[in-house]
């Protein structure tokens, strides 16, 4: 007997409104708990709500050390119907937005605070790759692959060998999100990066090199998630949600990551948004390593599988360009800020949409694509998410 | 293609001793399937005993059919290397400062694919040969070989890093007056250790082979006696601080167990030498030993003990012996967690009864000498750290494992 | 005798006029011990282990725990040591009279003969030989037997060849003619036992041990200094240790000689 898979219930009538970005740090003293805290004062400031006014509360961080989400309620004064804590790393955002949307589309709650947060101390980062995750320590930690430099390493060589793609052409995807990074204030690179800088770069784990790695800092994201008619009641812009998709441990039987498992879901994420990838104004991918970027592109439906490396060729990449793409500067030029780095691209990409992005704005940006990708748990991502959202204008 | 290694030239006195640094060492209970393995130069991988599928990493349930019936068992090595990667700024200090390190991802011909360290000739889509290898943490890790034997292969960077290989190394054989010590210190020059100290109790006694040992070049006569303590750190005060590898030989054998013998003045002389020599010699090579575990090629690298294989299961016909070893197996235990935080190995090697005049009237099959010699020096290369020499301990390791009651009842005749 | 003579002697010897000699060797693990096959129980040698040396073990103090057998280093052999001597009475260590801790001793050097031969024995004649100059051998006299054997290195003073230890010692006649008919009190050597290596073949097997035990008598080994001792006049402390029922003990011997 087998199990009959059904069509999903559509999104409708739910919206995303007030992106906060709480700016960056290389390094902070402050905790996890202190950067959580700054964004949801930004959320209830910029929303002009009272916290009260949050009834349901979605947080992702890797350092909050012993703290749980009924914790942190207790630690700001939250009194929520609706709780929920996301450990998928690089996908935690998309998971957040999709659990969310349901939650206040079935009424278990009004406004829902999706927030993201990391502190960043001096050696705190390595602690957190130390106890990532059971296989990780079992069989990945031991073996100096330390941070997920050495294991994307052996994605990346076996992917560009795969394919023929050479350095330079991940290259353009680094050198394109500096050039947008230099228009945001809040992205800790502010200076141009040129392809030769990139390819002279030395050397961290081959073919991984510096520029190919993001930066570790402090930091925090933050949205709500609400009703249209909440959002209408405040007066709120908000961006709607057409589609999403997530998916974990797909295609586990490829002996080495080719492929995220966007692939198997694009289609019904396409289908149920109406829309198809050349609609899309502005997109925003995961790029923990610009080579999983372009892995993204064909797995997303930008080109096919194998082509990634053509379609970085031949297109701008930048916020100007013929296909924006983060436009922040992603955290390859913004910073990874833990967690915090799955809201990056989908606050961004909430922002495109709204049209509130002030030096980074695409013009006339309604539809926006963001995905995620996280939890190298052994030798590949298992996580894999994206959303598509329409700005008020569409 | 490896290029030898140098012979160490004499240390710097300008230069601090690098301290040894372990590499990661947590890991979850299952997943010492593999220490146990790698303690023993097996490759092992769970198996699912319901569908058969092969899984790695270590996992309490099947990822095929969700069954939580997952023996570790012995497992074909060969596998395919998909993808190497050298890391050049590792987070670990470890790692860090032996930078750059190759690790690569090999597709096991048996399904799984596995994070494994490299040899230098293994390269991508060519086939490699698997094993746990105990690292400086003591834990296990999956190493990849080259199929194929290639010239200096043991004189890999990394494979050294998990091995004692004696080459370039100076060795204290604590007892050269016995046939094992004697066929020891003959295996390790065949194995290219620099200097061979062979330790003598009693000097003015003369034994079997003394003329020859004292023509080998490479080769200095100490005087030690593992059971006298201020004989142990004199010597030890003396060239405590290059002994790279030491291989307790001390023994002491008499028969007799319990009832049948009068008085403990024979179980005290056995538990003096065995024992408290182990002990002596722990406490006076051990502290330097674990000092200088990353001292370069010729640093600190195993602490060998030559073990009855009744020290896991009493022979009441040697029973006061039996317990005098089981007895070092515990302390072994202990001195092996305490030499971990240097990288030093601690290996027991454990026999059946020897080819010498203590087993005399015990019928064959008996471990020569020679063969006990050479299992030290395959496990030195290798780095394996329980080693079963001949068919009589292969067999009680068996038996211990599959009933110790029945092995125990049987070992009674 | 006066008291006045025992602070005579007491004034000699811190005067120098009675020298006193050390006959004792250090006694230390590294000190041969007698070998026997391997399926006797073994004597055990001498362990030093340290309890503290001004250290957390003992902030204030250094000393040791030591173990050996009763016949380890210079020692004393007491009567009950042999199965000869066994029934006799006051035969242990802790019972046998104190005053037998001092006498008089007679060394004959037989250095010259030990030179030649490793297995030189003590005859008859040659204890005539030396009557003959010194005197008749006085009953209640130590017999101590030169043979510069305590100035070998420890393998040439062990002599262990495949056949047994070969060191200089009395022939049995001997032993029982100076048990019976000189009555002495005790026989010494410098080599690991009062008998020759080889003694194991003669008829008694083991005649110092055998004759001497056998009376009552006693016996010295491993003794040192013999060369710093007149023929005659020489006076032996030597008292073991108090081992209850002990066959003998470790012990400082000490011979008082007179310097004129």
């Amino acid at each position: 007997m087998t199990v009959e898979k059904t069509q999903r219930a559509s999104y409708d009538g739910v919206v995303m409104a007030v992106p906060v970005t709480i700016p960056y740090m290389r390094y902070s003293i402050e905790s996890a708990q202190w950067w959580i805290g700054r964004a949801l004062s930004a959320l209830v400031a910029q929303a002009g709500i009272k916290s009260s006014d949050i009834d349901g509360l979605c947080v992702s961080s890797f350092t909050l050390g012993n703290d749980s989400g009924v914790g942190l309620t207790q630690h700001f004064g939250l009194c929520v119907r609706w709780l929920d804590t996301i450990p998928l790393g690089g996908a935690s955002a998309i998971a957040a937005v999709r659990k969310a949307a349901r939650a206040v589309q079935a009424r278990d709650a009004d406004i829902v605070a999706c927030v993201a947060g990391d502190a960043n101390h001096v050696d705190s980062f390595r602690q957190t790759l130390e106890n990532f995750s059971r296989f990780n320590q079992d069989a990945v930690y031991p073996y100096g692959a330390g941070g997920a430099n050495a294991s994307f390493a052996l994605i990346a060589r076996n992917y560009m060998r795969t394919y023929g793609v050479t350095r330079e052409d991940v290259g353009r995807i680094a050198v394109a999100q500096r050039a947008n990074a230099l228009r945001n204030p809040n992205a800790l690179m502010k200076t141009p990066l040129s392809i030769e800088q990139y390819l002279a770069a030395r050397p961290i784990s081959d073919p991984i090199h510096l520029f190919d790695c993001v930066m570790p800092c402090a930091g925090a994201e933050a949205f709500l998630v609400m009703r249209d008619d909440t959002a209408a009641s405040l007066g709120l812009p908000a961006a709607r949600v057409l589609s999403t998709i997530e998916r974990h441990n797909a295609f586990a039987d490829d002996p080495m990551q080719l492929r995220g498992g966007w692939a198997k879901d694009i289609g019904e994420l396409y289908a149920m948004a109406g829309v198809t990838p050349d609609d899309l104004d502005v997109v925003q991918t995961y790029d923990d390593y610009p080579v999983i970027t372009m892995m993204q592109f064909e797995d997303l439906g930008f080109c096919k599988k194998g082509e990634g490396a053509a379609f970085v060729r031949e297109h701008d990449l930048t916020i100007d360009g013929d296909f924006p793409h983060n436009t922040s500067g992603g955290q390859l030029s913004v910073g990874q800020a833990g967690a915090a780095g799955a809201y990056l691209g989908l606050v961004e990409g909430l922002r495109q949409v709204l049209g509130t992005a002030g030096p980074t704005q695409v013009k006339a940006a309604r539809l926006a694509l963001a995905s995620g990708f996280g939890m190298i748990n052994y030798d590949r991502g298992l996580a894999s998410g994206a959303v598509i959202l329409a700005g008020p204008a569409r | 293609m490896i290029n030898p290694i140098d012979p160490p030239r004499r240390k710097n006195p300008l230069l601090r001793t690098r301290l040894p640094a372990s590499p990661p060492r947590a890991r979850s209970r299952k997943s010492h399937g593999f220490t146990r393995a790698a303690a023993e130069g097996r490759f092992m991988l769970q198996r699912c005993a319901a569908c058969n599928t092969f899984a790695y990493p270590a996992r309490d349930a099947c990822p095929s059919c969700l069954s939580a019936d997952l023996p570790f068992v012995d497992a074909p090595r060969r596998g395919t290397l998909l993808a190497e990667t050298t890391a050049r700024v590792p987070s670990d200090v470890y790692f860090r400062e032996r930078a750059p390190w190759r690790i690569g991802l090999v597709k096991m011909d048996c399904g799984p694919t596995i994070v494994a360290h490299l040899h230098a000739d293994c390269s991508e889509g060519a086939p490699v040969r698997m094993s746990f290898q105990l690292d400086k943490s003591g834990q296990a890790v999956a190493f990849a070989r080259p199929e194929e034997e290639t010239p200096n292969m043991d004189d890999d960077r990394q494979w050294r890093e998990m091995t004692a290989d004696p080459k370039f190394r100076r060795v204290l054989v604590t007892n050269g007056r016995s046939a094992i010590g004697l066929e020891t210190v003959t295996a390790l020059q065949a194995a290219g250790a620099k200097t061979v100290f062979v330790g003598v109790a009693e000097p003015w006694r003369p034994f079997a082979g003394e003329q020859h040992l004292r023509k080998l070049d490479g080769i200095e006569i100490v005087a030690l006696d593992a059971s006298d303590e201020k004989s142990v750190a004199d010597l030890a005060a003396d060239i405590g601080g290059k002994v790279d590898i030491l291989i307790n030989t001390t023994e002491y054998i008499r028969p007799g167990g319990v009832l049948d013998r009068k008085g403990t003045a024979i179980a005290r002389e056995e538990i003096d030498h065995a024992y408290l020599g182990f002990l002596n010699l722990a406490q006076g090579f051990g502290p330097a030993m674990r000092m200088r575990g990353a001292d370069g090629v010729n640093s600190s690298a195993a602490w060998v003990n030559v073990l009855s294989v009744y020290a896991l299961a009493n022979w009441p016909a040697y029973g006061a012996y039996s317990a005098s070893q089981a007895a070092c197996l515990s302390l072994s235990h202990c001195l092996r967690a305490e030499l971990r935080p240097g990288g030093v190995k601690l290996t027991n090697l454990f026999t059946g009864p020897v080819d010498t005049e203590w087993f005399q009237m015990v019928p064959p099959p008996k471990v020569a000498p020679r063969a006990i010699a050479q299992a030290i020096v395959a496990a030195l290369k290798s780095g394996l750290e329980d080693v079963y020499v001949g068919d009589v301990a292969e067999e009680i390791r068996q038996r211990l494992a599959a009933n110790p009651k029945a092995l125990e009842r049987e070992l009674d005749r | 005798m006066q008291s006045s003579n025992l602070l005579e002697l007491a004034g000699a010897i811190s005067s120098g006029a009675v020298r006193v000699v050390d006959l004792t060797f250090t006694l230390s693990p590294d000190f041969p011990v007698i070998v026997l096959p391997p399926e006797f129980s073994p004597a055990a040698p001498v362990r030093i282990q340290e309890l503290s040396r001004y250290d957390a073990r003992g902030p204030a103090w250094y000393w040791n725990n030591v173990s050996f057998c009763e016949h380890t280093g210079t020692h004393f052999d007491a009567p009950i040591h042999w199965f000869t001597g066994k029934d006799l009475p006051n035969n242990a260590v802790d019972t046998m009279p104190p005053k037998d801790m001092l006498a008089p001793a007679c060394v004959i050097d037989c250095s010259a003969q030990a030179k030649q031969d490793p297995d030189f024995l003590l005859t008859i004649p040659v204890v005539e030989a030396w009557e003959a100059q010194h005197g008749r051998i006085p009953e209640r006299n130590w017999v101590l037997l030169r043979t510069d054997w305590s100035k070998k290195g420890w393998r040439d003073y062990a002599n262990l060849r495949d056949d047994g230890a070969h060191t200089p010692g009395p022939n049995p006649a001997v032993m029982k003619w100076l048990v019976e008919q000189r009555g002495i009190i005790g026989f010494g050597t410098e080599t690991i036992g009062t008998d020759a290596g080889q003694a194991g073949h003669f008829d008694p097997p083991y005649p110092a041990h055998h004759f001497l035990h056998g009376a009552g008598r006693y016996g010295l080994q491993c003794l040192c200094n013999l060369d710093q001792l007149p023929a005659k006049g020489a006076v032996i402390i030597a008292s073991p240790l108090k081992i209850q029922n002990g066959s003998g003990s470790p012990l400082r011997v000490i011979a008082l000689v007179s310097s004129s």
